[in-house]
């Protein structure tokens, strides 16, 4: 078939939208989704004080994301908190609190859980130091990687101020949480969300007016780890404790 | 867990950067120190130094080849670290090593030596025969031409390319320390601090490390070796070294003094983990022993046969002591946890890809091309004379 400068018109139109769509992070795949990267901007709310150390959200992360054993996408602590001095607490996270946590030794201390993930920080070091941007950052606020194009320096791993990440050791390249990206991205909540018993672990939508993320940040005293890091860290903690690091 | 103590994050008990990367900040300081000992007779016209300029310029060629080595062995994916060339991230410090790297061997080293050997390469090209011949007809990359009006003209550039090669070494090694001292999740790396610290600590190892090839050279060779020249680089490694010594201890009454969220941590550490590495083989043996050494040689003239041996074992032990630097840094740094409630252990295999094997290989193998270099391109030819100061010079 002859291609005339009619025909060429005509296609140049759904070639732009392609190639803004291509631009945006819209897959070819995508247009049936209803999922936009610009309508949302994802973090997470931990509230400590309903955290019981059951593990669950560890057990199903490892299971919806196959997470290597002996590495750890999520995590959960045991603080185990002295009166005085209160710089020097008791930690355990026996594999990652997997399995959940024997009974404490320590009864003369204030006990509590702290469950721990990728911050997905506004300002992560971690995409700073990659030397080929292989971890990025998404529209929708997520850090995320490209295992396609990572180089398993370990850079990233070392500019985590959290310890969030890992090298594969079947891949050889760097692996953290995701913030079950193919799951939020289809309108479910994240494994270790959709798992916990007592609603510890909120998935919330900056970017969406009606999210009860707004509320919760305006009536709450909330926290983020290591603030001084200046990280933009984007996982808030209800009821955390200066003791926690 | 084994050879945990305390509490480490779970992802973090297995330590991310091993022997390999310790040999690499320790390659680079050499090769940036062995060509600013090199430039102190080609810029700064300190005439004593001139027997080590060439056999400076092919050690930190030597090394500077090896460089990259430990770094790819390191990587998960190797085959990938061209990505780096293609599509390099501006944000990231450790992407503008290749291009720092380039710039440093391919215009300021390679440029170097091919100037100052052009005459000697024309000469072997038409005296040597069979292969060697066409190697040195291949490395006069077609120029032929060895009037004086060219000498001139390659001594000016060569002059030229060294004045812009000293702040390539400064940037060289100076963003070696930076890779780690902008890491500011790790205390203990990060500190403004760190990039100047590693460029004189680059400075002390590179003159440490060519006042002993010299001292090597003229033994095998059984030729006399002059002291005027070994007394002089002697002097400027004292001068770097307390320079070095001062920064670091710098650091350390300060983070003494400060006393930090981090210093229980890192005090532990020395106090344990580190001992060895960092009080005994860094501080002790590394620093203060060979610094004693020089100084008694600047308030007290001994026999040259003393003195050969002083500055023997001042650079055998200031060679010990920076690398017993960069481990205390690499590994050092990775040692604690981040929640600063713990500590973990390094165990350094043996023969596997990031174990003591391919490490000692490493340090091996730039000995073995400078040797080759050195047989190929003698840094005391006979036929060397550069115009020094409107005077030709030639050396033994």
């Amino acid at each position: 078939m002859e291609v005339t400068r009619r025909h060429l018109l005509l296609l140049l139109t759904p070639a732009a939208a392609a190639f803004l769509d291509h631009r945006n992070g819209v897959s070819a795949a995508a247009p049936e989704s209803k999922y936009k990267l610009a309508d949302h901007y994802w973090g997470m709310i931990v509230d400590i004080a309903k955290c019981i150390g059951c593990g669950n959200c560890v057990r199903a992360c490892s299971q919806e994301n196959a997470v290597p054993s002996g590495y750890f996408r999520t995590w959960v602590e045991r603080y185990s908190v002295p009166d005085y001095p209160e710089e020097h607490p008791i930690v355990e996270s026996p594999n990652g609190g997997m399995e959940g946590f024997p009974n404490t030794e320590h009864k003369n201390t204030k006990n509590f859980f702290v469950p721990k993930l990728c911050n997905h920080c506004e300002h992560s070091p971690c995409v700073q130091v990659c030397p080929v941007g292989a971890t990025f950052e998404t529209p929708d606020g997520l850090v995320l990687v490209d295992k396609t194009y990572c180089l398993g320096c370990r850079y990233c791993v070392q500019a985590c101020p959290y310890g969030c990440r890992y090298i594969d050791p079947h891949k050889e390249v760097v692996d953290k949480c995701t913030l079950c990206y193919h799951r939020i991205s289809q309108g479910l909540t994240t494994a270790c969300c959709e798992t916990c018993p007592t609603g510890a672990r909120l998935l919330v939508d900056l970017k969406n007016p009606k999210d009860p993320v707004h509320e919760i940040l305006r009536t709450n005293a909330v926290q983020v780890l290591k603030p001084h890091m200046a990280t933009g860290s984007k996982v808030y903690y209800k009821s955390l404790d200066q003791s926690v690091r | 867990m084994h050879g945990v103590e305390g509490f480490m994050y779970p992802n973090e008990v297995e330590l991310q950067w091993s022997i390999l990367i310790v040999l690499y900040p320790f390659i680079t300081g050499l090769v940036a120190g062995a060509f600013i000992l090199a430039s102190l007779e080609r810029v700064f016209r300190v005439e004593a130094v001139k027997p080590t300029y060439r056999l400076a310029l092919l050690t930190a060629f030597g090394f500077m080849l090896v460089a990259p080595l430990p770094l790819q062995l390191h990587l998960g994916h190797p085959e990938r670290s061209y990505e780096m060339f293609t599509t390099p991230h501006k944000t990231s410090a450790m992407a503008m090593f290749g291009f720092v790297y380039m710039w440093y061997l391919a215009v300021v080293l390679f440029l170097e030596i091919w100037l100052d050997y052009r005459k000697d390469i024309v000469l072997l090209a038409q005296s040597a025969t069979g292969l060697k011949r066409w190697i040195y007809r291949l490395l006069t990359l077609g120029s032929y031409n060895v009037s004086d009006k060219s000498l001139a003209i390659d001594e000016r550039a060569g002059y030229i390319i060294t004045v812009i090669g000293i702040p390539s070494a400064f940037l060289l090694h100076g963003y070696v320390g930076f890779i780690f001292g902008s890491v500011k999740a790790n205390p203990w790396w990060s500190t403004p601090l760190m990039p100047i610290v590693f460029l004189f600590s680059a400075m002390v190892s590179g003159i440490a490390l060519v006042m002993l090839m010299y001292m090597a050279a003229v033994k095998i060779r059984k030729q006399q070796i002059d002291m005027r020249c070994l007394d002089t680089i002697a002097r400027y490694l004292f001068y770097t070294f307390v320079i070095d010594f001062s920064l670091e201890m710098l650091d350390l009454i300060h983070r003494m003094y400060e006393s930090g969220e981090s210093f229980q941590s890192l005090d532990f550490m020395v106090h344990t983990r580190l001992f060895f590495s960092q009080v005994l083989l860094q501080i002790i043996a590394g620093t203060c022993v060979p610094l004693a050494l020089l100084a008694a040689n600047q308030v007290y003239r001994f026999s040259d046969a003393t003195r050969r041996l002083m500055y023997g074992a001042a650079g055998g032990l200031t060679l010990i002591g920076i690398f017993a630097m960069r481990w205390n840094v690499v590994i050092g740094g990775q040692l604690f946890s981040k929640s600063f409630l713990g500590y973990t252990t390094y165990k350094l295999e043996f023969a596997t890809r990031e174990g003591l094997l391919p490490a000692v290989f490493l340090m091996i193998l730039p000995f073995v091309i400078i040797w080759g270099l050195i047989t190929l391109l003698p840094p005391w030819s006979a036929t060397h004379a550069r115009v020094v100061g409107g005077q030709h010079g030639g050396v033994s």
